[in-house]
């Protein structure tokens, strides 16, 4: 048995593409990681350390063109003869992932949360509210795994890094310009999460929430009526129609927790709930609750974090 | 509203295809049936997929607004699913085209879609960013693979310029601005659009349009849902005095271990 992990090394590597590595690890047998575009030699051989025997890197890709991309994962999983191919089901996997199940005739699974059971991988549907149990059919299969859902574990050591020639072909899409958020922790890959609501009132008071969320070395969120009336940017809404996130911790302040507010971040480890009303809807779904103000209880919070920090 | 999302050049006018799924109304029930291997549709109410409506759909009338040209919309699915198609007709869209078969997994609804587009000129083909029920964000790439078309995944602003779309796409750790010549898929984020409302000529005029019903060309499917379950209850929430911060803190690190 072979599996071939394709990872996006154009950033730099993540805790997604040493989760992906782990869980191929986790199926068995040899593993090879394909990657495009310019990361050094030493940083992609330590992908070994994983399970990864070796790292194979097509560098003539300089953009994120999915067609490119699915070709050279296509040519690697032909010449590695690999029957899975695993990706993190990061944004650019979302793109790659179905062109090369219509090239491989290989089904896909979009969003594992879980090692198969025979043919079969679980899944969150319905916006994280339901579980799904989904057999693959074919006998190539591709699985593409959800940030979050298990530990990397690193036990190995170093691989082997080769060129290789995916036969990209030509790209056709032209990068015109990137754009970079400044340099916050990417929502959807944050372990730790602190988010407001409409309960802070106004963008001003915004300030409580960024303490914490540094003092926990937290990425920030928000609940939609917040960006939508731009007290905070468009790519901090969390929820259905927003981001969906499965951090170890999300805290959540002065939100009512409507059920598509939930739909997004009900898959977290532990939910917090700061809010002044017992009988908002939130408290269902938190493992702790603190019915209080969010300007007393955020602060207060933040200044707790910072004693926990100093004697630990 | 004008926005800068709706700044756009004269252009020769454009036929575009905007691939619409139904999905349950969010506030829906969650429940399972025969043993747990079917959604249980009892009391659900169906709304077009909100991002194939609130930005698919919304930005390809913008674009027919400003350039002239053709908006057709495009359901794999069952007969039950005309009321929905209605409703996106009611938005604008000029014609529905349902492709008359249960949507068994992404490779089939993608193979179904690129069967019926592949003659007829388009030169957008947009879906939703995800169905909001299965949210597997499969079926744009495999259209666009199956017609080898570029694909513009995530987008989450689009204008077109002659043959040429210029849009934002979501990547790992930023937003890239990428230009193709069309045809092109591109699948559709927030951002793109607002939401339109409905009105009543609308929804008087979107009774009269067409809608055509197309026979399935044989496809088999790669994958299938086998079953489901719902999440285990949380136990209860644990109550923290909020002037007790430090024993949260406490309980964070040695009971919950997340920090
Ligand atoms: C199709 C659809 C999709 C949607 N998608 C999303 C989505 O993706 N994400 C999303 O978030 N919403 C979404 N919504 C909106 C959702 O239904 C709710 O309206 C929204 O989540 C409410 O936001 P909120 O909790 O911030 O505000 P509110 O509902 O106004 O709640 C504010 C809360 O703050 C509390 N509060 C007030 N003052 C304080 C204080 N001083 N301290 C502490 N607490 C205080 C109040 O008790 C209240 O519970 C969607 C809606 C629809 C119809
Ligand atoms: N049955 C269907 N008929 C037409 N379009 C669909 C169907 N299912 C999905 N789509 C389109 O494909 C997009 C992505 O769907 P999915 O891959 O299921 O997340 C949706 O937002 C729709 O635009």
């Amino acid at each position: 048995m072979s599996t071939l992990v394709y990872i996006n090394s154009r950033n730099g590597l993540s805790k997604g593409d040493f989760e992906a590595v782990t869980y191929a690890k986790k199926l068995g047998g040899d593993i090879t990681v394909v990657t495009c575009g310019g990361e050094s030699n030493d940083s992609l051989a330590r992908l070994g350390e994983y399970g990864a025997s070796k790292v194979l890197v097509d560098r003539s890709v300089t953009s994120n063109d999915s067609q490119q991309i699915a070709n050279v994962v296509t040519t690697a999983a032909q010449t590695t003869g690999a029957n899975t191919i695993v990706f993190s089901h990061d944004l650019v996997a979302k793109a790659v992932a179905p062109r090369v199940s219509v090239k491989l005739i290989a089904g896909l699974v979009p969003g594992a949360i879980d090692v198969p059971n025979g043919d079969t991988v679980k899944v969150n549907v319905f916006s994280g509210k339901a579980y799904g149990f989904v057999k693959i059919n074919t006998d190539k299969k591709i699985i593409s795994l959800l940030p979050n859902s298990l530990q990397p574990e690193a036990s190995g050591s170093a691989c082997g890094v080769e060129e290789f020639d995916g036969q990209a072909g030509d790209p056709r899409i032209k990068v015109l310009n990137v754009k970079k958020p400044e340099g916050d922790i990417p929502l959807p890959e944050a372990e730790l999460v602190v988010s407001g609501g409409r309960g802070l009132k106004g963008p001003e008071n915004w300030g409580i929430i960024e303490d914490l969320a540094k003092e926990l070395g937290a990425a920030t969120a928000c609940s939609r009526p917040v960006a939508d009336v731009g007290w905070r940017p468009h790519h901090e809404h969390v929820g259905q129609t927003g981001v969906a996130i499965r951090p170890n911790l999300y805290i959540a302040a002065g939100i009512s927790g409507a059920i598509q507010h939930l739909a997004g971040v009900n898959g977290s480890k532990v939910i917090v709930v700061i809010n002044t009303d017992p009988e908002a809807p939130f408290f269902k779904a938190a493992d702790y609750g603190v019915i209080g103000d969010a300007f007393e209880v955020l602060p207060r919070l933040t200044e707790a974090v910072k004693k926990f920090h100093a004697s630990n | 509203m004008l926005n800068s999302h709706s700044i756009l050049q004269k252009n020769s006018s454009m036929n575009i295809l905007v691939c619409i799924s139904k999905s349950p109304d969010t506030t829906s029930k969650i429940a399972f049936t025969d043993g747990n291997t079917k959604f249980n549709e009892n009391g659900v109410q169906y709304i077009v997929n909100p991002y194939d409506e609130w930005y698919a759909l919304v930005r390809a009338l913008e674009l027919k607004e400003a350039n002239g040209g053709n908006v057709t919309i495009v359901t794999v699915g069952e007969a039950s699913d005309e009321a929905v198609i209605r409703k996106a007709l009611a938005i604008g869209a000029d014609e529905a085209v349902r492709i008359d078969a249960a949507p068994v997994d992404a490779y089939f609804t993608a193979t179904q879609i690129a069967a019926y587009a592949k003659d007829k000129g388009f030169d957008l083909i947009l879906t939703g960013k995800e169905t909001i029920d299965y949210n597997g964000s499969q079926v744009g790439g495999m259209i666009a693979a199956e017609m080898d078309l570029p694909f513009i995944s995530l987008a989450s602003k689009l204008d077109v310029s002659g043959s040429t779309a210029t849009a934002d796409m979501e990547i790992v750790g930023g937003i890239e601005e990428v230009q193709v010549e069309l045809p092109a898929v591109i699948s559709c984020a927030k951002g793109m659009a607002e939401q339109r409302i409905p009105n009543m000529r609308g929804i008087m005029a979107a009774r009269t349009k067409p809608l055509n019903v197309v026979s399935p060309v044989d496809a088999s499917n790669y994958t299938a849902f086998e079953s489901y379950a719902l999440p285990e209850a949380k136990s209860a929430c644990k109550m923290i005095d909020p002037e007790n911060m430090d024993e949260l803190v406490s309980l964070l690190h040695n009971e919950a271990k997340v920090i």
